[in-house]
């Protein structure tokens, strides 16, 4: 170790125990989506009925976890500025947007052209 | 004191280069956001095979998935050795971190070679194209990531990666953990939501 680094040994928090924490708190998410979806593929295991209609609920609150541990911890955002928070969040926010608007506007793209046709129809015009 | 304090004074308050990379992982964020998108919308729109359900094969992407996760525990290791100077922690963490990335780069690249030889293309329909653009933008992230980490390692062998050069790292760690973000979004929304 060089004198800089002995120099600034104390400055940065240790943190090493934390993240093993969150590391396995990561894999036993993982494992729960894979056997969330094993099951929802399975007929006749437990829960099976549950997970074939919940499935995606489900999926979705587990990665949403899996993202807030990894940015907050890993990404070190808990520890940062709001600076940076902000630019994160307003970032997913807008990603969020795109997906839902896009979405919206694919899948219910028939069924607003049929509205609008059906009001003009009414309208006369 | 923490990292910040080793480098010149800013009108924010942070290094200008981590408020660049964290800016870049914003826009980064919108790309994949449309790029998973477009898969959603046209999810269950392909009029020929080979379908997702016939192809997938979930337990190897799993191991792929749990090795990126595990990287990105790797690196942050790594990055806390390298900022208390224990060189040893610093190159053994980092040396993990690309073995990781070099498997998940090789499980993708069997996976594609193998829907290939089953008949799945870009051109053969709606799910090729989506899913090749998708996950190959994200290779594409990963290789990037696992080079970057490389020159990283190569300089910290050469002793040129000190505590007071740790942001150097750090952006490059940013980088990474938000290849394993985009990947905790996709593999679910892909492989795991496609029946």
């Amino acid at each position: 170790m060089d004198s800089s680094a002995q120099a600034h040994e104390h400055n940065f928090p240790e943190r090493a125990g934390e993240y093993v924490r969150i590391g396995l708190i990561l894999f036993v998410l993982t494992a729960l989506e894979v056997g969330s979806y094993e099951i929802a593929h399975r007929p006749g295991v437990p829960l099976h009925d549950f997970m074939h209609t919940g499935l995606i609920p489900v999926l979705i609150v587990l990665s949403a976890i899996k993202f807030a541990l990894v940015a907050l911890f890993y990404m070190h955002l808990k520890w940062d500025g709001p600076l940076l928070k902000g630019i994160f969040s307003f970032s997913l926010f807008l990603a969020t947007f795109v997906i839902v608007a896009l979405l919206a506007l694919f899948i219910y793209e028939g069924k607003f052209s049929a509205m609008i046709g059906s009001l003009m129809g009414a309208t006369g015009t | 004191m923490d990292a910040h304090a080793l480098h010149p004074a800013t009108s924010t308050g942070i290094p200008n280069r981590k408020l660049a990379i964290w800016t870049f992982i914003g826009s980064e964020c919108l790309f994949f956001a449309s790029l998973i998108s477009v898969y959603l919308v046209y999810k269950g729109k392909s009029l020929v095979g080979p379908y997702p359900s016939e192809i997938f094969e979930i337990p190897l992407v799993t191991v792929g998935t749990a090795l990126l996760l595990f990287s990105s525990l790797f690196v942050v290791l790594a990055l806390n050795g390298c900022e208390q100077g224990n060189r040893k922690k610093f190159l053994g963490w980092l040396a993990m971190t690309i073995l990781c990335g070099l498997f998940f780069i090789g499980m993708q690249v069997y996976e594609f070679t193998h829907f290939f030889h089953e008949g799945l293309t870009m051109q053969k329909n709606l799910f090729g194209a989506s899913f090749f653009t998708l996950t190959g933008f994200h290779g594409t992230h990963v290789t990037i990531g696992v080079i970057w980490l490389l020159s990283i390692f190569i300089e910290g062998v050469r002793g040129h990666v000190p505590p007071a050069k740790a942001l150097n790292f750090e952006i490059a760690a940013l980088y990474w953990h938000f290849v394993d973000v985009v990947w905790i979004v996709i593999f679910p929304v892909v492989y795991l939501m496609n029946s």
